[in-house]
Parts: C-alpha cells; structure tokens; sequence
C-alpha cells in the first residue's frame, strides 16, 4: 500500500508516523503497568538502562570512520577523568574534528 | 535502585523548570541536528508545514531522516510503519526502565510525562534516579527544552540551513554519541556492569551485521537486561 504525498496524503503520512512513535513511547510504560515490580525485575531494568545506550554505541564505534571513533575515546577518557559531561562532549567533537581535517 | 524512595518522583512546577535548565547546553546542539533535519527536509521535496509539522509530532530525528529515505511521490505504508516502529523501539525500553518512578504518578500525568521522552532527557534522568536525586522533573522538563530545540533547528534548516558546509566535518554528528557515552561512563561501573555492557555491545554488533535493520538497539538492550536479570547483584 502506497500513500500519495500530494495533497492532504503528507498530513496522513506524518500522522502514521506520529501514532507509531508514541505506542513506542507509551507502550513500554503500558505492559510495565502488568509486571509486579520486584526484584529481579528491577535489576533487569538497571542492566537494561546501561545496555540500551551501548547497544546505541557500539555499531557507531565499530562502523564509524576514524572521527567517529576518536570522539568516542576522547568522551570516554575525559569523562572518566573529569565526570563532567560537557567538557567530555566537547573533547569529543573536538577530537572528530580534528581527525576529520587530515 | 534497590528501594524506590518516596520522594524521587516528585514532579513539581520547579522541578520541571530545573530540568528545563539542565537540558538547554545539549538542546543547543539539538537545534543543529533539527537544521540538517530541515535542511534534508527541504532537498527531500517536503513543504515547509510538513517539515515542520513532522518535527512537532513525530520528535524522533532518527525514525524522521529514515522517513526521508522512503520519500518520493508515494510512500510505501508498511515499510514506514516498519522502520519507524524498529528505529524508536528503544522508547519502548526506556518507558519500562521508567516505570519504577512513573507508577507513583496518576496515569494522565504518567503518560503525559512521556509524550516527550528521547535519549538525552531520559538518560539524565536515569541517572539523577541512580544518584538518589528526582528525575521526572528533568526527564519533562528537558524533553519540552529538546522539543522546542528539534522543532526550532528544523524550522532554521528550512530556511538558512543551506548555510552549513558540512557538518560533518565539524563533528557535529557525533554530539548524540558523545553525550550518550559520558551517561554510560558517568554511571555505575563495576565488573557486573562491564560485563552486562560487553555482552550487550557484542548482541548488538551481531544484530547489527546479521539481522534485519534497525533491529540492533533492542536485542543489545534485552540481551544486557536478561543477563541482568539472571545474574543479581546481591541484595544489600
């Protein structure tokens, strides 16, 4: 099934995506409503925070040029150094900025 | 995170405002991602109330370039529906890793809350949360400064975004890395830790390279979550 982009058919193509976008955005919280909260479930959810962020990463690290990954290990060392985010995003771009200029 | 405290799901008018606050450094830059996205937007042939309109509804940049891709004077429904649901499957988690906290809140308010969820907002939420600190106020707060960001950048883009040479070159793109990074670093780190990311990092280069696309986030994230679950820290 195809939608038209012309006339009012971009409106219903933004308002399909808008309707996917927010069951994902309730939908989690929605079946969670269902789990009883112990403990095991919490340590799941712990680990899950962590893993949904480097699971994020690691492709980007891994298929990423040579900026992409000298961001990365910039953000990763001034961080650990100084735990002040911002300094440590700035390195980073700071660094693909540079890797990408030779 | 083993006990819930009574007052981290506090979410007053000063809390949504400190988080409003705390979110605008990383908002800025938000505003040069929506810029690509208006710029992308405008090369793609989308009219400048699409654009924009698309920005304030949809508030998903990755699911938003992906659309552009499948643009052209038809778009196919499914596919779409597909590659949008796949790419912002990862709201789905961050919903459940919030539910702890939401649950104390009525449900108009909880849903209301995550109407404006995205990886920034929340991953400082989470570790506000992690810090014993309350963290709706910055995950609604700082999802309105982020909201406001993408729509304004888009609106930007669509207008000057011809502009910028090439982001890229400037390591603009890495911005959302990076932050997402200093949020993995700045948590807890321990051998369990390190571990349940390892094995998540490696699901998800595997899901990455092997199954279908956009699939990576979920697998990574369930398979560290799983092992989580299995393998307990000890109750203190």
């Amino acid at each position: 099934m195809n939608i038209e982009t012309a006339g009012y058919g971009t409106l219903i193509v933004i308002l399909i995506m808008a309707v996917v976008t927010l069951a994902t955005r309730w939908g989690g919280v929605f079946v969670m409503s269902f789990v009883p909260i112990n403990y095991r479930v919490q340590q799941f959810i712990t680990a899950m925070s962590g893993s949904v962020l480097v699971a994020v990463l690691a492709p980007l690290a891994v298929k990423g040029d040579n900026g992409a990954r000298w961001a990365l290990l910039s953000t990763a060392i001034v961080m650990l150094i100084l735990k002040k985010p911002l300094p440590a995003i700035a390195a980073g771009i700071l660094a693909a900025a540079l890797a990408r200029q030779f | 995170m083993s006990n819930v405290e009574p007052h981290l799901h506090e979410l007053k008018l000063k809390h949504i405002y400190d988080g409003f606050k705390q979110l605008i450094p990383i908002s800025l830059f938000v505003v040069v991602f929506g810029v690509a996205f208006g710029l992308a937007a405008a090369q793609t042939g989308l009219s400048d109330t699409s654009a924009v309109l698309m920005s304030t509804l949809v508030f998903a940049g990755a699911s938003q370039f992906a659309a552009l891709d499948l643009w052209g004077q038809q778009v196919p429904v499914v596919p779409l529906m597909i590659t949008v649901f796949a790419i912002n499957a990862r709201h789905l988690l961050m919903g459940a890793t919030l539910y702890p906290w939401l649950r104390e809140l009525p449900a108009a308010k909880r849903y209301g809350v995550m109407l404006v969820v995205s990886d920034a907002n929340w991953a400082m939420a989470m570790q506000a949360f992690n810090r014993g600190k309350p963290g709706l106020g910055i995950l609604f707060g700082g999802g309105i400064a982020l909201w406001v960001a993408w729509i304004l950048g888009t609106w930007l883009g669509l207008h000057f975004g011809s502009a910028i040479e090439n982001p890229v070159s400037f390591g603009l793109d890495m911005v959302m890395g990076c932050f997402l990074l200093a949020m993995v670093v700045g948590g807890k780190k321990n051998l369990r830790m390190f571990i349940i990311w390892t094995v998540a990092a490696c699901s998800s280069l595997l899901a990455y390279w092997y199954l279908p696309a956009n699939s990576h986030v979920v697998v990574g994230a369930l398979a560290g979550g799983i092992l989580g679950g299995l393998w307990m820290e000890k109750k203190q």
